[in-house]
């Protein structure tokens, strides 16, 4: 019944609840990242991070630091607390903690059958996976030669097997469909996850829908920006387009069409709250698109925040904590690369 | 009243009121205890996540506990008060309209604090849980926080008042 949660949440979810409140008062704030934008090497970076609750993670780095030991590192801090989360939690906690890290798989599965495509070698590439994504049988994935053999020796035993549907062929793995295969499983992902919520009811499903339903509509968007000029057929495209959020159906009829970023600008601008998002850029620009896309989600994520007794928090935490992480990755590279003056491009400020 | 030799009024007033009595009084310190640990539970497990990560909040924080607690304590001294007035009164006695009048009188105030008290813990507890959570992220929130569960624990004496002025009702007929 939505409006009593507060009477019984806490049975099971209060404890996580708090921990998950008190990590994300732990979150880096604009003053840290000011901090970290005025140093000049990663040694810096490093000290300042050491203040921070990143400091027991980093301090036993040995001095020439790599942008990619800060990321992993910091990365390996956000398994740890999603970790000890979920062997704590109960049912249905449990089932919704691990659905947060099913597009990470997705993520993964996708990375070692391109590395493999071009010939890469499987344990460079595993060490390349996002360690929330990690199943066992993921190293089988460099043996598939197509998508079928990719569900049956592997695929079926993973959360990911319902995702596979009818529509996946035996076609050879290419990069085009290696890119479809991606975006048809995070569209099934999506929906699963979608439903999921909606199950559980009350002020989670309320949330969480409208979390979920950004996102779907941000990746739509992207989908139709990235395969403008491509040999996607419109019909391919809206197939990868997933059955709920603000722009079902109508603005998935129109973004089908689309064949340029104008048209794509002229499809948003009648939805309110896209509406902003597009007004920031000029016409014609598009590299600012990723980042207004980061400050709306960081803005809602912040929002789910606000009410208490729903699991809306662990999963707005979690993407918040990623969302942190490229930060860091933006601005370490910047510091290496002594190009900063660009720092600012591509940091969202959460607090 | 007269009707019918079997109604539902006739079937009523043929229960002794020392059963209503009982009951009342059951009332009283049973869901008054639910309440308070209803509360209490709430309460402690956002105050023991939060206390990992602040521990300067759990001193501080306990308060909430005691407010709930304070709902169980009032059921219990309410409890006692009910049943110091139980009378007897000889068998000739039990059906009659004064009799009647002092169960249905003890009867009332058990229910009247019972239900008063659970909904006071419930509310304290919920505060409390909210409470505990922003004093962690703002110190400066939960002096204004505690106003608010001071209001609501009183909910809980509201229905104390009312039930020791009922149980004042509770007369039985004079023994002759």
């Amino acid at each position: 019944m939505y409006g009593f949660e507060a009477m019984t949440f806490n049975i099971h979810g209060g404890y996580l609840e708090a921990i998950v409140r008190g990590h994300r008062s732990g979150l880096l704030t604009a003053a840290d990242y000011n901090n970290l934008c005025q140093c000049e090497t990663l040694d810096d970076i490093k000290m300042h991070l050491s203040a921070t609750e990143y400091g027991p993670y980093l301090q036993n780095e040995p001095s020439p630091l790599h942008t990619t030991t800060i990321v992993e590192k910091c990365t390996l801090k956000l398994v740890d607390e999603y970790k000890h989360m979920l062997c704590q939690a109960t049912e249905p906690l449990s089932t919704f903690l691990e659905y947060i890290t099913y597009g990470h798989m997705i993520d993964n599965v996708v990375l070692i059958v391109t590395g493999t495509l071009h010939e890469r070698d499987v344990q460079e590439l595993l060490e390349k996976c996002h360690p929330l994504g990690m199943f066992d049988s993921i190293a089988t994935l460099a043996v598939a030669q197509n998508m079928r053999e990719l569900y049956r020796l592997v695929l079926v035993d993973t959360p990911l097997a319902p995702y596979f549907s009818e529509r996946i062929t035996s076609e050879d793995l290419d990069d085009m469909n290696i890119e479809i295969m991606r975006n048809t499983l995070y569209k099934a992902y999506l929906e699963d996850f979608y439903q999921f919520c909606q199950k559980l009811g009350g002020a989670t499903s309320e949330i969480m829908s409208d979390l979920l339903a950004f996102e779907a509509d941000r990746r739509a968007v992207n989908i139709t920006i990235n395969s403008i000029g491509t040999e996607l057929t419109r019909d391919d495209r809206k197939k990868l387009y997933s059955n709920f959020g603000l722009l079902y159906p109508y603005g998935h009829e129109e973004l089908a069409v689309c064949e340029d970023i104008d048209q794509v600008r002229a499809v948003m601008e009648k939805y309110p709250p896209y509406q902003s998002i597009f007004a920031k850029m000029s016409y014609g620009e598009s590299q600012m698109l990723d980042k207004a896309f980061y400050e709306e989600e960081v803005k809602r994520l912040c929002l789910a925040f606000e009410q208490q007794f729903h699991y809306g928090v662990f999963f707005a935490y979690m993407r918040l904590r990623e969302q942190e992480i490229r930060n860091l990755m933006w601005i370490s590279e910047c510091v290496a690369q002594n190009q900063k003056s660009r720092v600012h491009d591509s940091v969202v400020f959460i607090f | 009243m007269v009707g019918a030799s079997s109604s539902w009024s006739r079937a009523l007033v043929q229960i002794s009121p020392y059963t209503f009595s009982a009951i009342g009084i059951a009332i009283a310190i049973g869901v008054s205890v639910l309440g308070a640990a209803w509360g209490i539970y709430i309460t402690g497990s956002s105050l023991i996540g939060a206390a990992i990560k602040a521990p300067r909040i759990t001193s501080k924080n306990l308060i909430s506990v005691i407010f709930c607690e304070a709902v169980a304590i009032y059921g219990v001294i309410v409890a006692i008060i009910l049943q110091t007035k139980l009378e007897s009164v000889p068998a000739s006695n039990i059906y009659a309209a004064e009799s009647l009048r002092a169960g249905y009188a003890i009867f009332a105030s058990g229910i009247i604090v019972g239900f008063a008290n659970l909904v006071c813990g419930l509310c304290v507890g919920i505060i409390g849980s909210s409470c505990a959570l922003s004093d962690a992220q703002n110190s400066s929130l939960f002096v204004k926080i505690l106003v608010i569960e001071i209001f609501g624990s009183a909910l809980g004496l509201f229905g104390v008042i009312v039930g020791i002025i009922m149980s004042a009702q509770a007369t039985w007929p004079a023994t002759t």
